[in-house]
């Protein structure tokens, strides 16, 4: 069961070989069995789940069922689900109901998929190893000493270990690329504005983008042509027609002008990444592709203006949370200001704390144009440098990250130690770009997962699907599960 | 850069965040890095540069100003902490 694609998957559902309720009661059961100990979901939606799985069957008897009618997914907990607890893994959210679905949330019920429950996550989205949750750690299934990455940790693992065949996550900095890469699975981060953002708790606004992990481009290729579009509310989201991102998976790659940038191999990057990253390059030249050296100048810069940017932003969005309308309010307050004080100060995590007070410093009085104004200028830069190497070249390469998956426990001390491990993937955000992981291999080392980065032009993300897809074809390094949860199933 | 204890007490103030006495200097230390961090940008030259707000340069889009949400009055209170009579509670605000 747990090899199967989704169109495999399909197929099953709708030949009767198993009903939705059978195949998301085995999911289920997966879930109840593994995930004490990797702590990938914050809440089980048992009821729901059956509930829209049963739905499926009767849509998939009447012959009304659509491609992924049937299929389990999972959300990450940052996403709006009417009437189950949301609670973006932070203390404030604790006991939030949400009282409408995201966007996302509503295109994935209307295309027939139940859901399992809402995953693990750093508190808010903030961080790179989801040892940031108010719910505990998420660990990595390849080896529990190690962290899945983050923030959308969980629904990595939840992949990862085959709990959920789907899911969902969000990539502010790199927050979907970094786990699938850790965690050896495929995950897309589509062009800001793609995907609606109507109902997912927001970080920082201006960078903050949903999008899938899934076991293989085909199945994310599935679900993210179902989940994006143009949504009226959402004021950054870009009218754009949706293509059949499936239909294209399957042209050839003869030719394709890839781009390597120098600044992504350089100093910092682990020799054992480095390897399995110019492995499935020399893979790429025998399927028919041209190697082009580019540069990205500026990527030195991203690392900075990001943690202005995004901090900023979030200092903003996160000052919503005041103990009045919903969320954590404090014991006793004596007067109102005590009340904000208390409940934010109680409510709120230490990383959330930290980049919400850098936000506020950066944008309080006679900082603007030093801090912010700044930063989006050298956002410009660095989107500019994107610009002329899509000029030459179809698609860019490289590593999503310089090492492999950290223990746990190794970075909390630091957080600067964490900023400076998504190097790769942040100058992404800044620019709006799409970008994926796709696994290729495993570090010598230490055997962990390692992902290749394929990023690509703005609204792009069939391309990508396409130049991942024909690498899946002709390795096997996405099959590749941890034995420990696949054995003998 | 360095941001000293009483600096992060202000900025704490402003966020309205309180902090624990004990976890002042941590934080001292963490902000002072990461605006430390941030110095690197002053490395480069962007006076002739325009800022970038959204990846397309897109505007803003307007809607018509018109009531599109339904009432969903007493399903949006329930995640109060504290109501009264369809009302939000919050400490006394005035004498």
């Amino acid at each position: 069961m747990i090899t199967k694609s989704l169109t495999e998957l399909s197929t099953s559902l709708k030949a009767g070989d198993f009903s939705s309720v059978e195949l998301t009661q085995f999911y289920l059961d997966r879930i109840a069995k593994y995930d004490g100990e990797l702590n990938s979901f914050i809440t089980v939606t048992e009821e729901q789940a059956l509930a829209g799985a049963k739905a499926a069957d009767e849509q998939i008897a009447a012959g009304t069922a659509g491609a992924l009618t049937g299929i389990p997914m999972a959300h990450k907990d940052l996403f709006c689900t009417d009437g189950v607890r949301t609670s973006c893994a932070s203390k404030m959210l604790g006991n939030f109901i949400a009282p409408y679905n995201a966007t996302v949330v509503e295109k994935l019920n209307a295309a027939g998929m139940p859901m399992l429950g809402k995953t693990n996550m750093d508190e808010f989205a903030m961080g790179s190893s989801n040892e940031n949750s108010y719910y505990g750690a998420v660990k990595n299934p390849w080896d529990l000493e190690r962290v899945p990455g983050g923030s959308s940790g969980g629904s990595a693992v939840a992949v990862a270990a085959r709990l959920a065949p789907v899911a969902t996550g969000t990539d502010t900095g790199g927050s979907i690329r970094q786990p699938a890469s850790l965690t050896g699975i495929t995950g897309i981060k589509p062009t800001y504005g793609r995907v609606s953002r109507f109902g997912m708790i927001a970080y920082a606004s201006s960078l903050d983008q949903g999008g899938i992990f899934g076991t293989s481009a085909s199945d994310c290729a599935m679900v993210l042509e179902t989940m994006s579009g143009f949504d009226p509310k959402d004021s950054t989201s870009v009218e754009r027609d949706v293509p059949n991102m499936s239909a294209s998976l399957n042209d050839s790659i003869k030719g394709l002008k890839i781009g390597l940038p120098k600044e992504f191999f350089g100093e910092g990057l682990d020799s054992s990444v480095a390897e399995v990253v110019n492995d499935a390059i020399e893979e790429y030249k025998k399927l028919g592709a041209e190697i082009v050296e580019i540069s990205l100048p500026n990527t030195h810069l991203a690392i900075p203006s990001y943690y202005v940017i995004a901090p900023a932003e979030a200092s903003s969005n996160l000052s919503r949370f005041d103990g009045v309308r919903y969320g954590y309010r404090c014991e006793a307050p004596v007067d109102l200001t005590d009340m904000y004080m208390r409940s934010r100060g109680e409510g709120f995590g230490t990383e959330v704390k930290r980049r919400i007070m850098t936000g506020t410093y950066a944008l309080s009085a006679g900082y603007y144009d030093a801090y912010y104004l700044k930063a989006q200028k050298i956002r410009r830069l660095i989107s500019d440098d994107f610009k002329k190497a899509f000029e030459k070249v179809d698609v860019i390469m490289g590593p999503v990250a310089p090492e492999t998956a950290f223990k746990l426990g190794e970075k909390t001390d630091d957080p600067i130690s964490m900023y400076l491990a998504d190097i790769y993937t942040l100058s992404l955000n800044l620019a709006g770009l799409t970008g994926m992981s796709v696994p290729a291999g495993f570090s010598k080392n230490n055997k962990m997962p390692v992902g290749l980065q394929i990023i690509g032009n703005y609204f792009e993300e069939a391309k990508l699907l396409n130049v991942a897809h024909q690498y899946q074809q002709v390795t096997d390094w996405h099959k590749q599960a941890p034995s420990a949860y696949t054995g003998g199933e | 850069m360095s941001l000293s204890p009483d600096e992060v007490k202000s900025i704490a103030f402003l966020a309205r965040l309180s902090i624990q006495e004990e976890n002042i200097e941590q934080y001292s230390q963490d902000l002072s890095n990461i605006f430390g961090l941030v110095e690197q940008m002053n490395a480069a030259n962007v006076d002739q540069i325009e800022p970038m707000a959204h990846p397309q340069d897109a505007m803003q889009r307007l809607r018509d100003d018109v009531v599109t949400e339904e009432n969903q009055r007493e399903k949006l209170m329930s995640n109060a902490p504290l109501t009264e009579a369809g009302l939000f509670l919050v400490p006394k605000v005035l004498d």
